[in-house]
């Protein structure tokens, strides 16, 4: 697209990438959310992506304590927070200096020149300063002392230096509202009701916000902006909020609770990026959901799954590690076949691995990580939006079948963010719990499945169905403790059959043909730049499919035939090729590998190019 | 804790069907019979009772239960039982753990479920050996024991289960052993107190070590070495035929306990001191009393009830969603939200 810069910029374009950079105290993920409520209440699509620090207080103006909010919004469907930035914030050098090579040619940068200090420029290892060098030449700048400003904008409100300058996060997101014509009323509101107690704090946030709107019409009659106004994105007629992926989750959960007309009882463990949900949850007890934050994730899961057998929906929840440490316990959820929803909110490994970046790389562990033949059924989430249904469609797998199951997201998803179409409970299928109320034979049988391969449920506290349960092998129908071949041999079938009998949809064409030259295979949160990616060479007329897989296992069961429809198999995955060895196992298919793993999501030109590569 | 109705069992109501596979001559055997002869005493409906446990022998305890039982993994008995208890605080729990599953393994979860003080009556068979794995030295293994992991004697220094219960924060700590006719006293007991009641057992394990506790438990001289700890009574022991002639006093200048002769029953004149239950100070004194010197304290050592885990969560449940609706339709609808028109596809506000 074009950039916004006055000289180059023809039309308004389609879709805008703005990344907003700072050091991680300058409040840079704040201005992106709020910039990123305008952007919905302004009706457009969009897709964002937080990228901040591993560290909790990396040390001020260095490099590794860069802190970015990047978003992508347009007047078309948005599936990626974008690829480069058409528009950089950089809040000091170090900002600039991390997130200037990603910055598309002819892009515009804003700079805070308060912040060049020949301290902050040594920090962010500049010898000679990029603003007195040729460094900036590739694009249009937009320099000037934003600190200044700041201070000069909130004086009347009397705060000290260092207090003035924390408006500038809003200064700048005025400047940004103004560039795209967006309404200040609602960042006004929120955040006098997030100052509610400090009303001057307040006060001073708003006078900042106006201050940098201000600016930005100042600049217009003498510098290199202007400002332009993006167009509503055709969508559903309905209600719509912007959601989170691990807001999405937890309401997901209350949601598949209450169709299974159970309460909820979550055990977590703080792990990052997965804690965000044990906090949605802990705030929504009213729904009765039971939170509990265990001493270690051996009694997160061991906690859960001891409410599951007391009667209630066990649901836990951790990353990569905390789910290693799970591993044991997920096969005695699936020996005493009692329901558990575990979610794996994946991050990059092995071991601590990468935090608070991304990555896919827990589908084997997902599939296959446990002792024994331990089959469970594995669900995965899109993104943001697609997390609430996902997680639905665990708790049914979960409480129909009786069987933990995991429901993969990633850090990605969870901190991302996008406009969600408020869905109405009244549209749910429920799919209410039963437990058996008195013996299921001459006498009880607490091993005997039903239909679906699925054995009672049955509460302690039951008059006259006392039975013991544990992870020893157990006998076919009673339960006993039984190590014979044949039982062993029985119930590893039950057990496996079980599970590769859920009842999983056909597999759709996400887009494209259901036959051709090529297939883009994903899962999880490789879904939106695929589609991108997929759309674009479709418009250029290659002969490409996108198909999107949900259920991890069982496989749909068409997939195969599906499959093989095509003449190239091509999977894209954040990992060293996980989903596509299990293509080739389940089918016999010849997948082809495309992965990545730096923590970064795909971009969709480097999608687009090896679907180039792919049919050339 | 307590059943709200007493229900009428016997103890044969109590038994399974199933085949007892302790080896013969275990001291499991007379702690199944104990709890077995103590439900039906206390009242206690089968139908809320659940027997949860570990991995090792005393954890095949529930299958022997006619009650429910969960048979867990190892050393995550107390994290499960959490769950139970937090899922329906009215269930009567009872964990079920040994020495290497409880302090080893599971000695996190042990520390937690006690300082949560979760309701709920905790037995650790303590054996002194790991006895399913067949015999290597466990946690609360005397310094020297042999072993087939320790072949010249082990060397590092044993746990005292109930010093570790009293320092996580317990409110309730009994100790007995497997063939001591008081054990269902202290069982009762135990049962008796709201919040997490910890139990050591003594258990002999006669395949892997064989009568390690005969110093103290062997009934000849038993009255010299076992003293019985009851609640406002004096501290005496010796043997009960010549009545009592032993008592513990406090070494004021040590700060410790001593051992005092007790002459024609006048406990007072030798300053003999009363068990207070209640006393947290004098539960670590009797509790880390070396064996030898001083007989083994038995009993209720500690009983000083504190409010459960289990009360606050539903307390702390009902204050968050106080005033609170359940609505889906609205909670999913939180926030700042926008409408898109059905004529424009347009947003409208
Ligand atoms: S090994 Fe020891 S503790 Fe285990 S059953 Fe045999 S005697 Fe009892």
């Amino acid at each position: 697209m074009a950039t916004l810069a006055k000289d180059t910029l023809t039309e308004t374009p389609d879709a805008v990438v703005v990344r907003f950079a700072g050091d991680s105290g300058d409040g840079m993920q704040l201005t992106g959310g709020q910039f990123t409520l305008s952007t919905a209440l302004a009706g457009n699509d969009l897709a964002t992506f937080p990228d901040f620090p591993a560290e909790i207080r990396a040390p001020q103006g260095t490099l590794f304590g860069v802190s970015a909010f990047q978003i992508n919004f347009g007047s078309r469907e948005i599936n990626t927070a974008g690829d480069a930035p058409d528009v950089l914030v950089a809040m000091n050098p170090a900002a600039l200096k991390v997130n200037l090579p990603s910055l598309k040619p002819g892009g515009l940068v804003i700079i805070d020149t308060g912040e060049f200090s020949k301290r902050n420029l040594d920090k962010a290892k500049y010898d000679v300063s990029p603003l007195e060098d040729d460094t900036l030449a590739k694009w249009d700048v937009l320099a000037f002392d934003i600190s200044a400003l700041t201070i000069e904008a909130v004086k009347p409100f009397g705060l000290g230096n260092k207090d003035a300058l924390r408006s500038k996060n809003m200064w700048t997101l005025g400047l940004a509202l103004w560039m795209f014509d967006r309404e200040r009323a609602p960042i006004e509101d929120w955040l006098k009701s997030k100052f509610k107690s400090k009303p001057e704090i307040a006060d001073a946030n708003i006078a900042a916000l106006n201050a940098g709107h201000a600016y930005g019409e100042t600049a217009e009659l003498a510098g290199p902006i202007q400002q332009m106004s993006m167009p509503a994105v055709e969508s559903a007629p309905g209600l719509y909020r912007t959601i989170t992926g691990a807001e999405a989750i937890s309401l997901g959960l209350v949601a598949g609770a209450q169709l299974a007309e159970l309460p909820m009882f979550f055990g977590g463990y703080p792990i990052t990026p997965a804690s965000a949900i044990l906090h949605h949850l802990a705030r929504l007890k009213e729904f009765g959901v039971t939170t509990f934050q265990a001493e270690d994730e051996i009694a997160a899961i061991c906690a859960a799954i001891g409410a599951s057998y007391a009667g209630q929906l066990g649901v836990t929840s951790s990353s990569g590690p905390g789910i290693a440490l799970k591993g044991e316990a997920m096969g005695l959820a699936i020996m005493t076949e009692l329901p558990l929803v575990i979610v794996n909110s994946q991050r990059g490994g092995p071991s601590t691995g990468l935090p608070t970046k991304t990555e896919q790389s827990d589908l084997y562990q997902a599939i296959y990580g446990r002792n024994g033949d331990a089959p469970m059924p594995v669900v995965s989430c899109s993104a943001p939006g697609d997390a609430f249904e996902c997680a639905i469609e665990a708790c049914r797998i979960a409480t129909q079948y009786m069987t933990p199951v995991m429901l993969l997201t990633d850090g990605y998803i969870a901190n991302a963010a996008e406009p969600w179409k408020v869905p109405d409970p009244e549209t749910f299928e429920p799919f209410p719990a039963k437990f058996l109320e008195e013996k299921n034979g001459e006498q009880l049988l607490p091993y005997k499945r039903d239909g679906k391969g699925a054995r009672p449920w049955i509460k302690p506290g039951t008059e006259g169905l006392m039975h013991r349960i544990g992870g020893i092998e157990k006998a076919v129908d009673t339960g006993h403790i039984d190590y014979a071949p044949d039982n062993h041999q029985a119930m590893t079938d039950a057990r496996v059959n079980k599970v590769l009998g859920v009842e999983v949809p056909d597999q759709e064409v996400t887009l494209g043909e259901t036959s051709g030259k090529l297939a883009l295979v994903g899962w999880g949160s490789t879904f939106g730049p695929i589609k991108r990616a997929v759309h674009n060479a479709r418009a250029k007329g290659l002969d490409v499919s996108h198909i999107h897989v949900r259920h991890i296992w069982p496989l749909p069961g068409n997939l195969g035939e599906l499959l093989k429809g095509y003449d190239t198999i091509l999977v894209p995955e954040m990992n060293t090729g996980q989903f596509k060895t299990v293509l080739r196992d389940q089918f016999l298919v010849n997948a082809q590998p495309l992965t990545k793993t730096s923590g970064q999501p795909f971009t969709i030109a480097e999608l687009e190019s090896a679907i180039e590569g792919a049919l050339s | 804790m307590n059943a709200p109705v007493k229900f009428e069992t016997t103890l044969k109501d109590w038994e399974t069907d199933q085949e007892v596979r302790w080896c013969p001559g275990c001291g499991d055997y007379a702690i199944l019979k104990a709890v077995q002869r103590t439900l039906p005493q206390l009242g206690c409906d089968p139908k809320n009772t659940v027997f949860i446990s570990g991995i090792g022998c005393s954890s095949r305890f529930p299958y022997y239960m006619e009650s429910y039982g969960f048979h867990t993994i190892h050393g995550r008995a107390p994290a499960v039982a959490t769950g139970v208890k937090l899922a329906n605080p009215d269930l009567d729990v009872w964990l079920v753990t040994g020495d290497g599953d409880g302090l080893s393994i599971g000695g996190n979860h042990m520390m937690h479920v006690l300082r949560r003080n979760v309701n709920m009556q905790i037995m650790l068979f303590n054996n002194e050996i790991y006895g399913l794995t067949k015999g290597q030295a466990s946690p609360t293994s005397r310094e020297g024991t042999k072993s087939p992991s320790t072949p010249i004697g082990s060397y590092d220094r044993p746990a005292n289960p109930c010093s570790f219960a009293l320092g996580a924060g317990a409110r309730f700590i009994g100790r007995g052993f497997d063939v001591s006719k008081n054990l269902p006293d202290v069982l009762k007991a135990a049962h008796g107190h709201q919040g997490a009641a910890f139990i050591e057992i003594f258990q002999n394990c006669i395949v892997y070590n064989k009568d390690v506790f005969e110093d103290f438990a062997a009934p000849k001289g038993a009255g010299d070495r076992q003293l019985w700890l009851e609640h406002d009574k004096p501290m005496l022991f010796g043997d009960p035929k010549t009545g009592f002639d032993k008592g513990i006093a406090l070494d004021r200048e040590n700060l410790a306990l001593k051992v005092v002769d007790v002459v024609d029953g006048d406990w007072e004149a030798a300053d003999v001191l009363v068990h207070d239950a209640t006393n947290r100070s004098l539960a670590h004194l009797l509790i880390e009393m070396p064996f030898g010197p001083f007989p083994m304290a038995l009993g209720v050592i500690y009983d000083d009830p504190a409010p459960t885990f289990e009360a606050a969560v539903v307390e702390e449940r009902a204050k968050s969603a106080a005033g609170k609706e359940a609505n889906l339709a609205k909670l999913l609808a939180k926030g700042q939200t926008w409408t898109v028109d059905a004529a424009e596809g347009h947003p409208t506000d």
